[in-house]
């Protein structure tokens, strides 16, 4: 437990289930994070890690079991969507910055279009938060013009300029050359300190060793061991789970 | 010492060749290649030797001064035509303003007006009367100020309009909103102001020529555009019932021909309308050709949205942004943005289609030249005069070919 998790669960997960088709991705998650846990989700490439993720903001639908964020449970109700998205920001592996928009216009387009702030105010805070991700010379170019640890940074801001409760990353560095990948992990590592709630698919096990609560394991569909970051790296139960973090340590 | 060698610039291969050099490479590097091209030589002296020879020594172009008016406005009354005027003026009132607060391209297109308005306001050919002898209508206009400043007052007056709201536009950027919604008014405006009330009302059975094809080019491309949009978007809706709507729609009108579609308007509408409502000739071509072209924009969209990687969209709702605000901000700009060479090009060909309303008895561009040379006088000069609405035709589609490609570079079509 760091400094930050409380005991009030702001994510509640109740034998979740998903299906692409006739192709069964989440068998039964059942979980619950607590308001400023960190938590890191491991797994083999396909076991449904970015699928999870996705339907705690909703962009994949689950079919079965029922997921509550921040009090409001997850249903066909728009309006109940977009108020959890304004408080869940989002992080994607290939950026998904909007290429035909300034650095701060990616930024400063949520506030002042979902959460109506006046557009004065959106940019000192968007230029704020650049300071803070260490970019802040970069905020009138285009994403195309950055590098790929700077766009992942402007993708970062651009999440948290919503002032949200909970963060979701999905591998945000798997897609960076190596030597960008540790200025993304500081800002991470920086955000974790502050106190935010955040859910990160990762393979960096230094970083999860470093920051996470609890790491959960992915295969198949099911969280088949999930334990704090000492517990699952010295004593691994699964045999799965063995010769994951074996691979990967030799990385 | 040593070091020098190391930073010594490295020049890239010279690979420019000279004019002989290009020619040995490109016209005689085999001795077939060398026979083609004097052949080709040949070929295209002999067509230009008989070219040259009809335009400068056998064509009568007497037609063109004398039947000026008529190809430019048609049957429009002359006494009404101070109406053009005004529409004229309030047109390069809009397109000085903008030239002045955004610059860029919209400055260079003004230029380039302005410098086709000079050229016509200084050289002597001007409007001449029907029938009138047009040695001593030319000797008369030798007289350039009395030409100027009382027969080509109104292009002398746009001219200058021109001119000062661009010094008055100049970075007034808060403006941005309200020219917008001027050129969108500036439609209404001009079919009223064209128009006129009363018993100076000019029907619209007398608008023709250049004006009335400019009219429903103008028309069919802007109106076709936000249905092109909501046609494409309904396409690839998830409610069933909008993506019908809208594939039957679009397949529909693309599987028939425009000139069916005109006919319909013209024949079929006014048996389906109420009693003796009568609605107007004009009219109905303009919806028939938005109709018509809206189908093939929508396609166009469809295609740019279809660019638009799904990340986009995944990325704008995270943010929480819902559907129409992801449409507005990031999809359609970027789809939009990956089509525009296929808009313009939809645009050229709507511009030269609308040539078919004068098969349903308006009379436009062309259908002013079929009247033309339907009196007994100049019907032997078919050649002078369709040569003529050709160079037209010709003009506007490429300037409108090279506007879009400047557009491309500018947008830098996957660049940002
Ligand atoms: N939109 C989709 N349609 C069909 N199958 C999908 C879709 N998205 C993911 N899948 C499948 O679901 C499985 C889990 O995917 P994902 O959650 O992306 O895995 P991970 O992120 O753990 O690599 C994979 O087998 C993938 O092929
Ligand atoms: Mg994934």
């Amino acid at each position: 437990m760091n400094e930050n998790t409380t005991n009030d669960p702001i994510i509640i997960c109740e034998d979740v289930h998903k299906w692409f088709d006739d192709f069964h991705v989440l068998k039964g998650i059942t979980t619950t994070f607590k308001k400023g846990e960190r938590a890191v989700i491991c797994g083999p490439s396909g076991s449904g890690k970015s699928t999870f993720i996705r339907t705690i903001n909703r962009l994949e639908e689950h079919q079965r079991g029922t997921i509550i964020v921040d009090g409001i449970e997850l249903s066909n109700d728009l309006r109940n969507i977009n108020l959890i998205r304004q408080e869940v920001g989002m992080v994607f592996q290939q950026f998904n910055l909007f290429p035909h928009l300034t650095n701060i216009k990616n930024i400063t387009l949520g506030p002042i279009q979902v959460r109506k702030m006046s557009k004065k105010a959106a940019e000192e805070a968007a230029l704020a938060l650049l300071e803070r991700m260490d970019i802040a010379d970069q905020a009138y170019k285009y994403p195309a013009e950055i590098s790929g640890g700077q766009q992942q940074r402007v993708a970062i801001a651009r999440a948290l300029a919503m002032e949200p409760k909970i963060m979701l990353f999905d591998e945000p560095t798997s897609a960076l050359d190596p030597e960008m990948i540790s200025e993304v992990l500081d800002v991470m590592r920086e955000l974790a300190h502050s106190g935010m709630t955040m859910l990160v698919v990762t393979h960096e096990m230094g970083f999860a060793r470093e920051v996470a609560d609890r790491i959960m394991f992915f295969d198949e569909g099911v969280v088949i061991e999930e334990a704090a970051p000492a517990d699952f790296f010295d004593n691994p139960r699964h045999e799965r789970t063995k010769l994951f973090i074996s691979q990967t340590l030799q990385h | 010492m040593e070091d020098n060698t190391l930073t010594q610039e490295v020049k890239p291969p010279d690979t420019s060749k000279g004019p002989v050099r290009w020619l040995r490479d490109n016209l005689f590097s085999t001795w077939y290649n060398t026979i083609l091209t004097c052949l080709g030589l040949v070929l295209l002296f002999f067509f230009f030797r008989v070219f040259f020879i009809w335009v400068f020594t056998q064509a009568n172009w007497a037609v063109i001064p004398a039947y000026l008016r008529t190809l430019m406005i048609g049957p429009y009354p002359i006494e009404q035509v101070w109406r053009i005027g005004i529409v004229f003026c309030t047109l390069l009132t809009l397109l000085g303003l903008s030239a002045g607060i955004w610059r860029d391209r919209v400055l260079q297109i003004a230029i380039a007006i302005a410098g086709v308005g000079l050229f016509l306001l200084l050289i002597p050919l001007d409007v001449v009367k029907e029938g009138e002898d047009t040695s001593a209508t030319l000797e008369f206009n030798l007289n350039i100020f009395y030409l100027i400043f009382f027969k080509r007052k109104w292009l002398l007056g746009g001219l200058v309009l021109l001119a000062v709201t661009f010094l008055i536009g100049r970075d007034k950027n808060t403006f941005k909103r309200w020219i917008i919604i001027g050129w969108v008014l500036s439609f209404p405006w001009t079919m009223i102001i064209l128009h006129g009330f009363g018993k100076n009302a000019v029907s619209t059975t007398d608008w023709g020529g250049l004006l009335l094809t400019l009219i429903l080019a103008a028309v069919g491309i802007v109106a076709c555009f936000p249905l092109g949009v909501l046609l494409a978007l309904g396409r690839r809706s998830q409610l069933p019932a909008i993506k019908w709507v809208s594939t039957v729609y679009i397949e529909t009108i693309r599987g028939v021909p425009l000139i069916t579609i005109l006919f319909m308007g013209s024949i079929l509408l006014p048996i389906f309308m109420p009693g003796d409502f009568q609605l107007d000739k004009v009219i109905r071509a303009m919806v028939a050709l938005t109709l018509f072209s809206s189908s093939y924009m929508a396609e166009n969209i469809r295609g740019g949205l279809q660019a638009v990687p799904s990340g986009q969209v995944e990325a704008a709702q995270a943010v929480g942004l819902t559907y129409p605000k992801t449409m507005h901000f990031i999809v359609l700009p970027q789809a939009i943005r990956a089509v525009i060479p296929a808009i313009v090009g939809q645009s050229i060909a709507l511009f030269k289609d609308t040539s078919l309303v004068s098969v349903v008895g308006l009379l436009d561009l062309l259908g002013v030249g079929r009247t033309i040379l339907g009196s007994s006088k100049w019907s032997g000069n078919y050649a002078e005069v369709w040569f003529f609405i050709a160079i037209i035709y010709f003009v506007f589609s490429f300037s409108m070919s090279i506007v879009s490609q400047k557009i491309e570079a500018d947008l830098g079509v996957g660049k940002h």
